[in-house]
């Protein structure tokens, strides 16, 4: 603990030694709020706050660029070389009990600007405290929070990011401006896909790219990052779906069929067997029983109350594979369901 | 001398038999200039391990593969002394942070801060990273998941990590999608039948067909399996003739045991002796999830088709307990009363028997 400020120094080293070698998803993390694409009304917004910013509460599915616009927009305020004495960032890879917002964040949230140097030029008077995948931060921390962020707001600016707003207290909530942040849309992303892919002299069949855009469903961090990986076992020539698709780790349509095939055969023996086969192939349970209820849903063969069943017990096998239940008992528990089920 | 396992265990990517798609995949990796965090999964046996070591050597050389191990020691926020085992060499290190159950996300962060910190000392070398290997990495817990976000993406330019586990059904999606993922399926039993011929072949041991597919057979698609009890076979017999009988482990034994009283009838007499099998295997041989997996294998294999989608629910429900409860012997046992009720009231005719249990 205590080495927050040093972690700082690491992160702004290895952007600046070598872009070469950083996964694309840093490499090409928006460096200006003009480059964030999508997010035009929170975009609008922030600009026209520039010069007295409130406190912000960020909140949005994964991979919409809530880090990147909060990073993109210190920049703007201080410059790349100011930044790093005028922004702490905080995120759940950091300690962040209460004692640490008690003391760390308060101490640096009331502490003056001191250097003469940092004044002379029109960037503002305040720092900007990031309190990044607040999600993970506890009601008593949160708690804690309030006193400090109202007591030292001439000092010090605070955003919050999470996913799930409803993770955040009501009354920080109050004291910050909301900004919601869309998943990204399918026109949004194949442009910053294609233009990466210029970027990187990546060729791809077109269909590699539908895939891409399917699967990553709105999340351009996924899509640029699987794009990254897909590209890496391909170094001459054009990435195909079937690459796209082993990187992302969807099972291929005839194992998903075969599966519904042996449930439809009502034999336990053959279920058994079948799902055997599945887990000794590697295929994991969670994909495996998201991609068969998709199948099942286009299913002719089960009508509607049957579907619901189904779903039903879908809901109780998920949970259990989180809790890291055996994948062979929760897959075959859903394929049976799905036996019963059918007619 | 040291087993089969170890011996014959491949030591760069060319002796690698099975899979070749997936070596060549390994193979291109390995050479390109910006190697990603790798995400590698598959059954146990199917031979990640093995793979991963054959990868290391294709990236810094024979180097890699001599290992040493030393504790390190970690500090928690209430001055509490937390130790984990490393297995490193000059250009990797291997955790199992699974060992310091809750504190996991602190010893992970600390260590891969002190793993980014340290340059790479031999100038001579391909790369200027390091390779971590985190085993069991689905066991992680959730907050110690949250916070490798950040830090698998700031300490990318001199760390690469290796997640390595059974199914990442229970690793969280953020850091899913940060690597490349590696399937690394379980050989077919033809896969093992020609490993186990090679085996006997350097090892000069005469192993008719007949037997490595009775092996092979047994093995589940579990490479490390077939391979001890091939092994293990020979040390018994010496020659092994094709009418040979197949030697189950102590615990199927006791396994297939406790399946056949369970299949006789209920009867509450046999319900302690049950108990007292269940927990010698449980404090000698096997782990709880283990142990209700082949215990429902066993079960079902006896039992009549009308009732294995029953008993199949019961064990799916109770597996699920033994993970998310504290005592495994409690939850193992309400398996094997609903599995006796089951399989009783089927022998009995439907509506016979009369029990409350639930
Ligand atoms: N709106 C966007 N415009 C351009 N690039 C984006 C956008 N959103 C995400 N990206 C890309 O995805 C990467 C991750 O984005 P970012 O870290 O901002 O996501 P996030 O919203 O903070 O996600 P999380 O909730 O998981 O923390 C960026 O580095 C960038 O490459
Ligand atoms: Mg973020």
């Amino acid at each position: 603990m205590g080495s927050f400020f040093q972690d700082q120094g690491v992160r702004f080293k290895s952007a600046k030694d070598s872009t070469l070698n950083l996964p694309w998803i840093e490499k090409y993390r928006p460096k200006s709020l003009n480059n964030i694409s999508a997010q035009e009304d929170t975009l609008i917004t922030l600009k026209n706050s520039k010069d007295n910013l409130p406190h912000m509460l960020f909140y949005g599915p994964p991979g919409t660029g809530k880090t990147s616009t909060i990073l993109a927009l210190a920049r703007e305020l201080f410059g790349p070389e100011l930044m790093k004495s005028r922004v702490l960032e905080l995120n759940a890879s950091h300690e962040r009990g209460i004692d640490v917002i008690r003391e760390r964040v308060k101490n640096y949230a009331r502490s003056f600007i001191i250097s003469d140097s940092d004044r002379n030029n029109q960037c503002p008077g305040f720092k900007i405290i990031i309190l990044d995948e607040a999600d993970s931060l506890t009601k008593d921390a949160q708690e804690a929070l309030r006193r400090t962020m109202e007591k030292y707001s001439e000092l010090t600016r605070f955003c919050l990011i999470c996913n799930q707003i409803s993770c955040i207290i009501p009354a920080l909530k109050s004291r910050c401006t909301l900004f919601r942040f869309k998943s990204i849309g399918i026109d949004n992303m194949r442009n910053r896909l294609t233009y990466i892919c210029e970027q990187e002299g990546i060729d791809y069949y077109p269909e590699a790219m539908d895939e891409l855009i399917k699967d990553s469903q709105g999340d351009l961090r996924k899509a640029i990052s699987w794009l990254n990986n897909a590209s890496k076992l391909h170094k001459d020539d054009r990435v195909t779906v079937d690459t796209i698709k082993e990187t992302v780790g969807i099972v291929p349509d005839d194992i998903i069929n075969g599966l519904i095939e042996s449930a439809a055969s009502k034999s336990y023996d053959k279920i058994q067997e079948t799902v055997n086969d599945v887990i000794a192939s590697g295929y994991f349970g969670k994909q495996v029983i998201e991609q068969v209820f998709l199948k099942v849903l286009q299913d002719l063969r089960i009508n509607e109350d049957h579907k619901c069943n189904i779903g039903e017990s879908l809901g109780i096998i998920d949970k259990r594979l989180v809790d890291g239940g055996c994948e062979l008992f929760q897959v075959l528990s859903l394929m049976c369901a799905i036996s019963k089920n059918m007619d | 001398m040291s087993l089969w396992v170890d011996e014959y265990r491949p030591k760069s990517l060319e002796e690698l038999t099975y899979h070749s798609d997936l070596t060549k995949r390994l193979k291109i990796l390995a050479s390109s200039e910006d190697f990603p965090h790798l995400l590698v999964y598959g059954p146990s046996g199917a031979g990640k391990k093995t793979r991963i070591s054959c990868l290391l050597r294709e990236l810094f050389g024979e180097g890699v593969q001599k290992l040493k191990t030393d504790i390190q020691t970690f500090t928690n926020s209430s001055s509490r002394k937390i130790d984990i085992t490393v297995v490193s060499s000059k250009y990797h290190l291997e955790i199992t942070p699974n060992e310091v159950g809750f504190s996991d996300r602190l010893v992970v962060q600390e260590f891969l801060k002190d793993v980014a910190q340290t340059k790479q000392v031999d100038l001579s070398i391909k790369h200027d990273f390091k390779v971590v290997i985190i085993h069991e990495a689905d066991l992680l817990t959730r907050e110690s998941q949250a916070a490798l976000r950040r830090t698998m993406e700031l300490y990318m330019s001199n760390v690469r990590l290796i997640l390595c586990c059974k199914s990442p059904s229970k690793i969280i999606d953020p850091i899913r999608s940060r690597c490349l993922l590696i399937r690394v399926p379980a050989p077919t039993i033809d896969e093992i039948i020609t490993i186990l011929i090679n085996i006997a072949k350097k090892t000069n041991v005469n192993l008719p067909l007949k037997v490595a597919k009775l092996i092979a057979d047994q093995s589940n698609r579990d490479l490390r399996k077939a391979i001890l009890s091939f092994e293990s076979l020979y040390m018994e017999y010496d020659v092994l003739k094709d009418n040979i009988r197949y030697r189950f482990t102590d615990w199927e034994e006791i396994i297939n045991d406790i399946a056949n009283k369970i299949s006789l009838h209920y009867n509450p007499e046999n319900l302690e002796n049950i108990r007292d099998l269940l927990y010698e295997l449980l404090n000698t041989y096997i782990l709880p999830s283990n142990l209700i997996k082949y215990l429902f294998l066993a079960i079902v294999r006896r039992a009549d088709e009308s009732v294995k989608f029953e008993i199949l629910e019961k064990a799916a429900e109770f597996e699920h307990r033994i993970v998310t409860g504290s005592k495994a012997l409690i939850h193992i046992e309400a398996f094997v009363i609903n599995a006796m009720y089951i399989i009783g009231r089927y022998k009995n005719g439907l509506g016979t028997i009369s029990m409350d249990i639930d």
